[in-house]
């Protein structure tokens, strides 16, 4: 298809979203990503049922936490589309990026930068 | 098993401020199996606090740890070695395990993660409701295996009182009337002429009312 998508995101492959649990989300922005977004199947079309719904939940619990924290509850997004759906993955990742992008970095990134300065200057 | 739930995590952040080495100790009993306090609760909180105060400029160390259990001497003595790097401990056990730490480390600070709840059972994925009050003296053999103790708001021993409307509480709609679900069970029985047999007045002494319990059992004593 030949798609154009951002390059600044980098994809983690799950067999399924039901694998996402929520101290990956964390992980994700303690090691200073702006933003994650979880791109799962059609709700209803899981292969294992629910693992979207899951996920979904997960995503859910990541933004109320990154809420009251002070990261922001925006900087992290479910997506559902079906496997045929290149164009529309492109959509998502464009929108999301976007999205990001408008809220800056996060303070978690900052925050490590300043901290990876202090120890060059010392 | 022992239900507990996470406590806001504004709590959380308000009794940790002050300390700058933190240690998050989970527990891989009852507060695991009620996704409270296990393994996995421990990584979710000590990123958010970590993030929390990194998000601040806020140098702290945050570090994990789950004992097997921290309602058991053996376990716990296993932080024994680490616990002076610590200015302060988030017990994510019950409020066992939170006490049992604080008496063993006396001059470390041991903050409580969760809120204890009650005893009860895993009745759907998501939902715990109460079971047992450890009243200490158990009439369940007399109650076709269902609890007036914890399961009555009123505590009733010759129940159903009036406010039982439907099979249900009046302290609710959602609410089972324990006594309607007595008179069920022993109809399944075949053992209604237990009911008619009037409980006689129990003796709370052996609950709350005789103060702090204890089970000393000499034959198992060492």
């Amino acid at each position: 298809m030949r798609l154009k998508i951002p390059t600044n995101f980098r994809i983690i492959r799950v067999p399924c979203t039901g694998k996402v649990d929520i101290i990956h989300i964390l992980r994700a922005f303690e090691k200073g990503a702006d933003g994650v977004y979880v791109v799962g199947c059609m709700e209803g079309d899981c292969h294992f049922n629910e693992g979207n719904f899951r996920a979904r939940k997960r995503v859910e619990q990541a933004a109320r936490v990154l809420e009251k924290i002070g990261v922001g509850k925006d900087r992290v997004r479910m997506y559902n589309l079906s496997s045929g759906e290149g164009p529309l993955f492109a959509q998502y990742s464009t929108e999301m990026v976007n999205r990001v992008k408008e809220m800056g970095p996060s303070p978690i990134r900052l925050a490590r930068q300043q901290m990876a300065k202090k120890a060059d200057a010392a | 098993m022992i239900i507990a739930e996470k406590k806001p995590i504004e709590e959380i952040i308000r009794e940790v401020e002050a300390y700058d080495r933190i240690l998050v100790l989970g527990c891989n009993e009852c507060v695991t199996v009620c996704e409270a306090g296990g393994k996995k609760e421990v990584e979710v909180l000590a990123s958010v606090l970590r993030m929390n105060f990194m998000a601040q400029n806020r140098e702290k160390t945050i570090d994990e740890r789950t004992l097997e259990r921290q309602c058991d001497h053996e376990y716990l003595e296993e932080i024994r070695d680490v616990i002076d790097q610590y200015d302060a401990v988030i017990s994510l056990a019950c409020g066992v395990g939170v006490q049992f730490a604080a008496e063993k480390y006396m001059t470390t600070p041991v903050l409580p993660g969760v809120n204890t709840v009650c005893l009860g059972a895993n009745e759907d994925r998501g939902l715990w409701t109460e079971r047992c009050q450890a009243c200490g003296s158990c009439v369940l053999a007399r109650t076709g295996g269902i609890c007036p103790v914890s399961r009555c708001a009123k505590r009733v021993l010759n129940g159903p009182c009036g406010g039982s409307t439907n099979g249900k509480c009046e302290i609710s709609k959602d609410t089972d009337c324990a006594w309607q679900l007595i008179i069920d069970r022993l109809k399944a029985l075949g053992k209604m002429d237990d009911y008619e047999i009037v409980a006689p007045v129990k003796d709370w002494s052996t609950d709350r009312a005789g103060g702090p319990r204890t089970v000393t059992r000499e034959d198992v004593k060492i």
